[in-house]
């Protein structure tokens, strides 16, 4: 194989099937959690997201001791811990750590003993590799249909919700005020991080799923101060960093030091955070002033 | 329309022409009476001063007027034109992405569902406010970053967008140097005048106020007295709301509320003992 001529693409990269189902899955949840994100990182829940993520590795560890794809796992989980920490006290600052710290807990540590199952009592080998950090290039094609309607919710309701959002991060009460029902508001919101979290889990690994979260948000949101820009570059940056992890791993197949290929999460997190240095090293956006005046 | 002063907490007044009416509030909360039959009404275009120490049930009857919190007794009744609100702070980020317009813009439509499309007239509404109260030139920056003062511009441009017959501002002069605290109150009683608005402020200091101040509505312990400023802070009156004897002392233009002393009618203050905490 010639190599040496294509040292960017690989040759083969556009022919090859899982490099497809990967570019699509990757590039829909990519997009999902760059959008989402934003409001993630707006309403300061950043700590959420990331117990959602974790929690996720127990109906992830869970879906393969009953044969079924990690998504539905992810998903059910994360979305109802997400109602969990809601009920408990999510929507109030002071519980909203305690609430989140608490139900994150007692995820782990059933999904501690799912994945000890699914290594000692299945013939699952890699279970444990493709529910923390992701399996690109191995995903079933039969789960396309299911990431397209949980990206769809996901984006669907922080869309359809983007005005009482920014308002009640900025104050529930000014919110509740104009007539915004902040609690349910709060709740469907965290239900559309629950379901990005899932998706990306199923990508790039429940472990290192909120780095596609709040990773691309965070940089975003460095380059500009309009809310509804900081989305589209969001989702954008998500979408770079995932694709060209893609390349990447797929590159990464002729690299020491075994020739096997690098893992895709690796490159789409390393990425996630080169972006988000690049734009720490650039003068900031506009309208940013230097602390606070 | 004839602006009529005094009447203090009067009933059954006409409802097309009061834009809040407080009638018989009493809030009970974990046991505790905060506000007892609490009563009061605004006229268009009054400004209202609501007084009161840390404690008095300022924050409390706020929170009733805005529907935040249901009374125990009573009811507040709005006028159609409804109601703006200026809390004191809002707590964001330097770096969050909402700039001073998309937060006044919110003001306007905050409540509806999807992305709106960027609008001409919107645009122009949203510029209109900011330049009403002095704000033009931080339109785009972001409300996090903003100072104090300048917050409480673009959250006073935020309430009155939607154009609403009543102001209420929660402690707007708090933490402010004097010079800060006129530069507001001039600022409030030009917007009020201009836009046509009602305001109600809470404040613990009424001297501030005093120039602008059509009528006052003062509380004390969870009981209010209202009606026309000279008529409210008297001794005879505020005693009587604070349950022991109080002196008024007038100094040039400026009105000082004591606790009496050596009348007999006051309650002695405790020496400080050392096993006061």
């Amino acid at each position: 194989m010639n190599h040496v001529l294509t040292a960017i693409v690989e040759p083969g990269f556009f022919a090859s099937a899982p490099v497809h189902v990967a570019l699509l899955i990757g590039g829909v949840v990519a997009v999902v959690s760059g959008i989402v994100g934003m409001f993630t990182v707006m309403r300061g829940q950043s700590y959420a997201g990331h117990a959602l993520a974790d929690i996720s590795v127990t109906g992830g560890s869970g879906s393969f001791l009953i044969g079924i794809s990690p998504l539905w796992g992810f998903a059910g989980t994360s979305v109802a811990a997400a109602g969990i920490m809601d009920l408990v006290g999510v929507q109030r600052p002071r519980g909203r750590d305690l609430a989140t710290g608490i139900v994150r807990g007692a995820g782990l540590g059933l999904g501690a003993l799912f994945l000890y199952w699914d290594t000692t009592h299945t013939t699952t080998t890699g279970a444990t590799i493709t529910i923390l950090f992701g399996s690109m290039f191995t995903i079933n094609t039969s789960v396309i249909p299911v990431v397209a309607a949980f990206g769809l919710a996901a984006v669907g309701i922080v869309a359809a919700l983007y005005r009482p959002l920014l308002l009640s991060s900025a104050s529930s009460d000014l919110a509740a005020v104009r007539g915004v029902r902040v609690r349910a508001t709060g709740a469907l919101c965290l239900a559309a991080i629950a379901l990005a979290v899932s998706l990306s889990a199923l990508t790039i690994g429940a472990i290192l799923s909120t780095a596609l979260l709040v990773g691309p948000a965070a940089t975003a949101l460095r380059l500009t101060a309009r809310p509804g820009l900081v989305m589209i570059w969001s989702a954008a940056i998500g979408l770079a960093a995932t694709w060209l992890g893609i390349l990447l791993a797929f590159d990464s197949y002729y690299w020491p030091p075994a020739r096997q290929g690098w893992p895709v999460s690796f490159f789409v997190v390393a990425l996630v955070l080169l972006f988000y240095l690049l734009t720490l090293m650039r003068p900031a956006a506009r309208g940013v002033k230097p602390g606070r005046g | 329309m004839t602006m009529q002063r005094g009447a203090p907490g009067q009933d059954g007044q006409d409802m097309r022409e009061d834009v809040l009416i407080v009638d018989g509030v009493t809030v009970r909360l974990g046991g505790r009476e905060v506000l007892h039959d609490v009563r009061f009404a605004i006229r268009p275009g009054e400004f209202v001063g609501l007084i009161g120490s840390n404690g008095a049930g300022k924050t409390t009857l706020m929170r009733v007027i805005l529907g935040l919190l249901p009374p125990s007794a009573g009811q507040v009744r709005l006028g159609r034109a409804g109601i703006g609100y200026v809390p004191q702070k809002i707590q964001l980020d330097p770096d969050m992405p909402l700039r001073a317009r998309d937060l006044v813009g919110l003001g306007l439509d905050g409540n509806r569902l999807g992305i709106p499309l960027p609008s001409r007239s919107r645009r122009k509404l949203v510029d209109e406010m900011l330049r009403a109260v002095d704000a033009e030139h931080i339109g785009n920056a972001r409300v996090g970053n903003l100072s104090g003062g300048e917050q409480q511009r673009v959250l006073i441009a935020h309430a009155l967008i939607s154009r609403p017959a009543l102001l209420l501002l929660d402690e707007p002069l708090a933490n402010l140097d004097i010079a800060s605290e006129q530069e507001v109150v001039e600022l409030l009683a030009r917007i009020a005048r201009e836009q046509r608005v009602a305001v109600l402020l809470s404040a613990h200091e009424m001297n501030p106020l005093l120039p602008v101040m059509n009528r006052i509505v003062y509380l004390a312990a969870g009981r209010a007295a209202s009606g026309p400023t000279d008529e409210v802070v008297r001794s005879e009156v505020l005693s009587k709301l604070y349950g022991h004897h109080v002196d008024v002392i007038h100094v040039h233009d400026r009105v000082l509320v004591v606790a009496g002393r050596g009348d007999g009618l006051d309650i002695p203050l405790e020496p400080a003992t050392p096993a006061a905490s």
